[in-house]
């Protein structure tokens, strides 16, 4: 088991004051909401603010937990000395509020629901209650949207032992991903959420989706983008170019006098599902080769001379 | 078939553009009471299709607004028009952070 410094995850002194302590939480708190954060680790450092305010509000927690001393250090192993809690009764015993579920095992050696002085908890297992939703977020292949795919998957969970205790399992699930899926998508597993209480059903797993970043191609909703690079003669003169997609490569025909930045659409090379269809959009990049001996130069030379451009002409005012 | 055990494989049922369901298939998906999707609709929420609570139907966006709203309610007790502008910025800040990766 692992020490948890409470202070240091709320960013507060040791000898903050109640006031503090709450106002130090509610900006963790709103800094770090899963539903607001996009870093990576923001449900876990949520869930950490949450266990710190539950002990640190309380002021008989919070003068138990202070007993330990000011020496330890994050993360460093711990066990509490015995009869460390002799004096203190924790009448609230167990959770007052927030998501319990995912709480330290210091944690819960200290003030779960093994713990010795918490006998309301024995009763809150009598109530019939659903089980908590589950939300995570898979990342995927853009291949596996594009043709649908298996995936397995393994989600860590709380589970209750026979004595109470709170331990994290893993938990795995096999899941169909659907052809034509796209980014933000969800999957709504039903009754594979956290197992409910009193014989009450399971909640529900909702599975988000999120596409792994891919070397050629990205996706904005259905429709799939790659940059083709091609030579100024197959823009000029138009060319049949092979193009990779997400089905494999295609042939596409580049129309005479094509510009840089043009972009052409292969109907149905997106991510298609039974009613909807996505596009592959193609845009043009035309790379200049380098003149690297004379001889090129001149054709370079050659060029300017016979094919006079001025593609400034628009920025004249 | 390898001839190995066969995997039970969990279908799921895709919150994609097609999905709608009724004032009931969302108070049981989000595991509250219709007043309270009354209060989400007259905040401006969430917009159901159709006209009456009979003919309600809602999408994907809806279930997943209903959610994030629950737990903004429940972890960082932002009232509900609080919650509504939270979520019209965190839609307007996913698609700058997608503009963004793009760059």
């Amino acid at each position: 088991m692992e020490y948890k410094d409470y202070y240091k995850i709320l960013g507060v002194a040791r000898d903050a004051t109640q006031d503090q302590i709450k106002q130090a939480y509610r900006k963790v708190a709103r800094k770090f909401h899963p539903d607001v954060s996009k870093e990576s680790d923001a449900e876990a450092k949520f869930k950490d603010a949450g266990e710190a305010y539950e002990v640190l509000k309380d002021p008989e927690k919070r003068a138990a937990y202070d007993k330990f001393g000011a020496n330890w250090r994050e993360g460093q192993p711990f066990e509490p000395p015995p009869n460390w809690d002799a004096g203190f009764e924790f009448r609230g015993a167990g959770y007052t509020g927030g998501d319990s579920g995912g709480f330290s095992d210091f944690f819960e050696s200290l003030f779960g629901h093994g713990h010795g002085h918490a006998e309301g908890r024995q009763r809150a297992h009598v109530f019939r209650m659903k089980g908590e939703d589950q939300h995570a977020k898979i990342v995927i292949p853009l291949a596996d949207a594009y043709g649908g795919a298996r995936q397995t998957i393994t989600l860590t969970r709380p589970t209750v032992d026979p004595d109470g205790h709170v331990t994290t399992s893993p938990h795995v699930l096999h899941v169909v991903i659907p052809k034509g899926i796209i980014e933000g998508q969800r999957i709504r597993l039903e009754g594979q959420g956290l197992p409910g209480y009193g014989g009450s059903p399971a909640g529900d797993l909702y599975l988000e989706i999120a596409f792994q970043e891919d070397r050629l191609f990205h996706a904005e909703k259905r429709d799939i983008h790659l940059t083709l690079p091609i030579t100024p003669w197959e823009a000029a003169l138009g060319a049949t170019l092979t193009v990779p997609t997400l089905g494999g490569n295609v042939q596409v025909k580049i129309p005479p006098g094509s510009q840089g930045g043009k972009k052409l659409r292969l109907k149905g090379k997106g991510l298609c599902s039974a009613s909807h269809r996505g596009d592959q959009i193609v845009t043009l990049q035309i790379v200049v080769p380098e003149a690297k001996t004379e001889e090129q130069r001149r054709l370079y030379r050659a060029m300017a001379e016979q094919m006079p451009l001025n593609p400034r002409a628009g920025l004249e005012r | 078939m390898t001839g190995q055990q066969e995997i039970h494989c969990h279908e799921g049922v895709i919150l994609n553009e097609e999905i709608r369901c009724t004032l009931a298939d969302l108070c049981r998906m989000c595991g509250v009471p219709a007043e309270v999707i009354h209060e989400m609709i007259e905040e401006g929420i969430i917009v159901p299709e159709g006209m009456s609570s009979r003919e309600w139907r809602f999408t994907s966006i809806s279930i997943k607004r209903v959610q994030t709203t629950i737990r903004l309610q429940r972890d960082l007790r932002v009232n509900l028009p609080g919650c509504a502008l939270a979520l019209d910025l965190l839609d307007e800040l996913e698609a700058l952070r997608h503009l963004a990766r793009r760059r």
